[in-house]
């Protein structure tokens, strides 16, 4: 395959993730009682970590040559 | 809509990521195969959300969002009856043939199926339509934002146009799937605070349902007659033009979709790729439609979200962009900027890679330059696509000057699309269609379609063209698309059996692989339960009827 797509995928929401809750953090702006930036930047930061756990591990899994599926 | 430097930096990390995929790929696209093929290496998960994607264009999210705004919950049936059942057959009973033909388009599959003008009557008139239909939409995108943010139209046409080239131009099919994906992503991550938002101000469903009319929850409701429902159509219209004709015709036989699956990794990965699709696909009238009956919703109980349009009544178009703009602070605005911007070239990339694909084998090498080395043909495929942008950009520029022009255009298209399901239907499942009957066949049925549209009106509704009589007036623009595409795909299903009846077959061994009954049956027994195509199919279904009840 030569590239996980994972890894774009989860570099993409991690840096969208925390840009998003650190700006929402430092000027907070409340949409219906809610700091959206902060709550969904958090959001897209755990959806990118979980998709960089994913690639990570199947990096792992291909060096010890274990079986893809 | 006020933009500010934190969203002008998220859509400019977005660009460098869609390029810096294409920029990865590059080294891998050694031969003609990679290039427009993707190397058939595709898993079937990104396969299944690259074939989902590439149909998402910015269109769709906007389209629909304003159908939800004009009919509601009843614009579920593009998905539930004009989506889903399409994308089981396709992927439970047609892949087989698609990818154990070994084609490399449809317009191939029909040449080793049928014959040499059925070929090229199909790859022509798909190559003209993916450029033009690709030009309206990045008309319609630069439209938007132009209005939306005071952006200069031509700098959203180029830029966009020229980030999608730079990155198919590199990568070819696998980076417009990898892009795709992400789009994907995007797309759901990028839209999905609107809902959440919108259904808390309206004081949730129940608050929704209090706010808008009662026909506008409902999916089937009404659908007894015409006269009772938003969509001016009855049940049997909408079940067979668009549920059986229209869908089928779209997800069975368009390149575009299709072409997503034929790259999958084996026979398996490519049946279950419009499976995988299917399951969001379900869910995307919560993501998309929602939005526009909570912004009618609003819009009627004293929150005038939805503006007026010049010919009276609302500007539903708009629903989507003023709920983002109700909606989303900076920084927010510039991941749904960002969604949009996706769904615009992933629906773009789609029409450009299939465009390349289709030019380069079914066109250049069939009828041009045939017998060259592969380089030769890689070469082509890297320049096509550079013309192929090229060519929809001069599209989405007459666009903005001949408006008319394009509106006649996609007419004519869907008279050509109309009867193209009943040709792969014969031609799969029954052995005894011959090319002479398949060609004759789709040329009746266009000629069915563009006279179904010169003898009907709709009620109130213009025309594009000087009508010879009106033997039938329907009461919405939607019946009278359904019962054009049912006329069409009747005409070419009876023409071509008749037709095929009177012609000399094909010998049976060179339909081997092509036709039920002489290619062996895709054995699933060494895969998981879970793997298995019919039985993913079974639960695809299974759940979108649940979904019709439910919102019954």
């Amino acid at each position: 395959m030569g590239m996980d797509l994972r890894l774009p995928i989860g570099l993409l929401f991690l840096t969208y993730g925390v840009l998003l809750a650190g700006y929402g953090a430092l000027r907070p702006h409340d949409v219906q009682g809610i700091n959206v930036n902060l709550i969904w930047g958090g959001v897209l930061a755990l959806f990118g970590a979980a998709m960089l756990f994913l690639a990570e591990r199947l990096r792992r899994a291909d060096k010890r040559g274990a079986p893809r599926r | 809509m006020h933009v500010t430097a934190i969203d002008i930096l998220i859509l400019g990390i977005y660009g460098v990521m869609v390029l810096g995929i294409g920029f990865a790929l590059r080294g891998r696209m050694q031969n003609s195969s990679e290039f427009l093929l993707a190397g058939r290496h595709i898993p079937a998960w990104t396969a299944g959300l690259a074939f989902l994607s590439a149909n998402l264009g910015a269109q769709e999210m906007i389209g629909m969002a304003a159908s939800g705004a004009k009919y509601g919950i009843a614009t579920s049936h593009f998905y539930w009856v004009g989506a889903i059942p399409a994308m089981v057959f396709v992927g439970v009973f047609m892949m087989p043939f698609y990818y154990g033909s070994r084609a490399r388009s449809v317009p191939e599959y029909l040449k080793l199926r049928f014959d040499e003008k059925t070929r090229a009557f199909n790859a022509l008139t798909f190559a003209v339509m993916t450029v033009f239909s690709s030009g309206i939409s990045m008309f319609a995108m630069g439209t938007l934002l132009s209005l939306l943010l005071g952006w200069n139209i031509h700098a959203c046409i180029v830029v966009s146009a020229v980030i999608v080239l730079c990155y198919i131009a590199l990568g070819g099919l696998t980076s417009a799937i990898y892009n795709e994906v992400l789009q994907f992503f995007l797309i759901v991550f990028g839209f999905a605070p609107v809902v959440y938002l919108g259904l808390r101000e309206i004081g949730g469903w129940q608050g929704l349902r209090a706010r808008v009319p009662e026909a506008y929850m409902h999916s089937w409701t009404g659908m007894g007659s015409a006269a009772t429902n938003p969509l001016g159509v009855e049940w049997f219209g909408m079940l067979m033009g668009l549920g059986f004709v229209l869908s089928f015709g779209y997800w069975c036989t368009d390149f575009l979709v299709v072409q997503r699956a034929m790259a999958a990794d084996s026979m398996n990965a490519a049946r279950r790729t419009p499976l995988i699709a299917a399951f969001p696909k379900m869910f995307f009238p919560f993501l998309v439609i929602v939005p526009g009956i909570i912004a009618l919703g609003l819009t009627m109980n004293g929150v005038p979200l939805l503006p007026t349009a010049a010919a009276g009544g609302y500007d539903y178009n708009m629903a989507l962009p003023m709920m983002m703009a109700r909606y989303y602070p900076a920084g927010l605005l510039g991941l749904g900027l960002t969604a949009l911007l996706a769904s615009f070239m992933s629906g773009m990339a789609g029409n450009v890679t299939a465009f390349n694909t289709v030019w380069t084998y079914d066109l250049y090498q069939s009828y041009i330059k045939p017998g060259q080395n592969d380089r030769h043909y890689l070469l082509v495929g890297r320049l096509t696509t550079v013309v192929g942008t090229a060519i929809s950009v001069g599209a989405a520029y007459m666009a903005m000057r001949f408006n008319n022009i394009m509106d006649m255009l996609q007419l004519v298209f869907s008279f050509v699309n109309a009867p193209l399901f009943a040709t792969f239907l014969l031609g799969m499942f029954w052995r005894r269609t011959t090319g002479h009957g398949a060609f004759c066949g789709l040329v009746a049925g266009t000629a069915a379609a563009a006279g179904h549209y010169q003898l009907t009106a709709t009620a109130g509704g213009g025309s594009l063209v000087d009508k010879l009589a009106v033997l039938r007036v329907y009461p919405s623009d939607m019946a009278q698309n359904f019962w054009g595409a049912i006329w069409a795909w009747t005409a070419c299903f009876v023409v071509t059996i008749l037709v095929s009846v009177a012609t000399r077959p094909k010998p049976d061994a060179a339909l081997k692989g092509l036709v039920m009954g002489l290619t062996p049956h895709s054995d699933d027994s060494a895969v998981a339960w879970y793997l298995r195509p019919a039985l993913l199919g079974i639960v695809v279904l299974a759940c979108t009827a649940l979904l019709n009840v439910i919102f019954w």
